[in-house]
């Protein structure tokens, strides 16, 4: 069953007084419960359709429904109401420094009708999900980037969103560190059965938590299907790109490396 | 005493005798109160135009252009009034609501009428400093307007508020020592009755020390209460 579907969806911005193309007619299918990736270079227009779906970003045509709401007919009110059950995860965190890791936790809490008297309880709940229970006192200024994401996820999660946007929620943080948040997003969506949307230029990323992926390459996805099945046989050239940079990392070993 | 018949050394250890500080006890009163109750009214007056200002940009949570052209206008036309001037130009306005022209709370008009703009440029660009990620976040979250006004931009930019505002104090300070010349009493009073049409330099002299030092402990709470909080939220 399909929980995201974006058809036709098109976007253009004025730059310099000529209108740029981002997107060009996006059409995809997300199942309920699925970690879907969405991969393509800088540029491709990842964040702009991460940004499209909860409407960031207004976009020219198409339609968008996220668990059966038709997200572009929403009224001002109601489109708030609607982005508090999609949680977005940013490659920044852009965490607010002036709160606690306790208080970015509550603030999606604060500002719904959410009782009063239950958000500690859900706070700490979620705070332990992503594994910051001891933390809750410090000031974001003071974590490491991976925990600075753990409070990112956990402020999108409190709200007990049915979907997750990622958009490139790994790219700031290092390979063991990326393996860390993976997990913790596998196993949100193992135990919740959160829908994921995972935005990334990062291969690896994608193999490690997908199994059905997009490849987007100037506004237009160009392939989709198995994340095995585009590794294996892809059909554009970004995805052959892609395997191939795959491949060839795999292929240096280190003192051919160290040679260059 | 003065510069004209004696030594330098002689007029700084005159400035220190307890009769001229004694005199000064008042005007130093009327001073902290110009500067108290003017500051009070910059600030709530500043922010809240900095605010509007920073909403209605092009870029902002509410784009406006008209109001957001006609505010800059009028910001940048009390702006370029010299202080002077400004003290001038509001005497009839203080007569219309004081019903005199002169005093204490005649200047505090005038020192609004300059300083408010002043700080409201302050207040906007230290909102727009913060990063557009965040409001990014707090929309994502559903956040309404008014939450990410009050929630999200102005903790966050609490700092810069901060030192903005030291710097609007400390404008204002200097702007009741120029009302003095206008019938506003305090210190600046007692510097051009004094020090200028007196020559008794002992007396401009303490004047000049109670100034640096109200603007020394303004700077000082300032910078305190700023690295306070930079240093709580780890960012320093």
């Amino acid at each position: 069953m399909s929980y995201l579907e974006i058809k036709n969806l098109q976007k253009k911005f004025i730059v310099h007084g000529e209108p740029l193309e981002v997107l060009k007619g996006i059409d995809l299918d997300v199942n309920q419960g699925e970690i879907y990736g969405i991969i393509g270079f800088s540029g491709a227009g990842k964040s702009t359709l991460a940004r499209c779906i909860n409407r960031l970003e207004s976009s020219d045509a198409g339609s968008i429904m996220v668990g059966g709401v038709d997200i572009l007919s929403l009224d001002k009110k109601a489109l708030l109401q609607e982005r508090r059950k999609i949680g977005m995860v940013f490659q920044n965190f852009n965490l607010f420094d002036s709160r606690t890791v306790y208080r970015n936790i509550a603030y999606p809490l604060e500002i719904s009708d959410f009782p009063k008297d239950q958000i500690k309880e859900r706070v700490l709940e979620t705070a332990k999900l992503v594994g910051l229970s001891d933390k809750l006192d410090a000031y974001p200024g003071g974590l490491s980037g991976g925990q600075k994401q753990r409070v990112g996820i956990a402020r999108a999660l409190v709200n007990k969103p049915e979907l997750l946007i990622s958009d490139e929620a790994t790219s700031a943080l290092d390979p063991q560190t990326t393996i860390q948040i993976l997990d913790l997003l596998k196993e949100i969506n193992r135990k919740s059965g959160i829908t994921i949307l995972m935005i990334t230029h990062e291969l690896d990323a994608i193999r490690y938590s997908c199994n059905r992926m997009a490849v987007l390459e100037e506004g237009t996805i160009i392939e989709q299907g198995s994340v095995a099945g585009i590794f294996n046989n892809p059909k554009s050239r970004t995805g052959a790109l892609f395997a191939r940079v795959f491949e060839e990392f795999q292929n240096i070993s280190l003192t051919e490396g160290a040679g260059i | 005493m003065s510069l004209l018949d004696s030594s330098l050394w002689e007029v700084i250890k005159a400035s220190f005798s307890p009769e001229i500080w004694k005199d000064l006890v008042a005007p130093v009163g009327e001073t902290l109160y110009m500067t108290v109750i003017s500051s009070i009214i910059v600030l709530i007056f500043g922010i809240i135009l900095g605010i509007f200002l920073t909403l209605t940009c092009p870029d902002g949570l509410l784009p406006l252009k008209a109001p957001y052209i006609t505010a800059g206008w009028i910001i940048n036309i009390l702006r370029s009034l010299p202080q002077m001037v400004m003290i001038i130009l509001m005497i009839p306005v203080a007569r219309l609501i004081f019903g005199k022209s002169y005093g204490t709370n005649a200047c505090i008009i005038a020192i609004a009428a300059s300083c408010i703009p002043m700080y409201a440029r302050i207040v906007e660009s230290s909102l727009l400093e913060i990063g557009k990620g965040k409001i990014e976040a707090a929309k994502s979250i559903g956040s309404t307007n008014f939450q990410i006004i009050t929630k999200v931009i102005l903790p966050e930019t609490l700092p810069g508020l901060i030192r903005g505002f030291t710097v609007a104090v400390i404008t204002v300070i200097s702007m009741t020592a120029l009302a003095g010349m206008f019938g506003a009493g305090g210190i600046g009073d007692i510097a051009v009755r004094f020090g200028y049409q007196r020559f008794q330099h002992d007396r401009l002299f303490a004047c000049v020390y109670i100034l640096i030092i109200l603007v020394q402990i303004t700077q000082g709470i300032g910078n305190l209460i700023s690295n306070k909080i930079l240093r709580t939220r780890n960012l320093v």
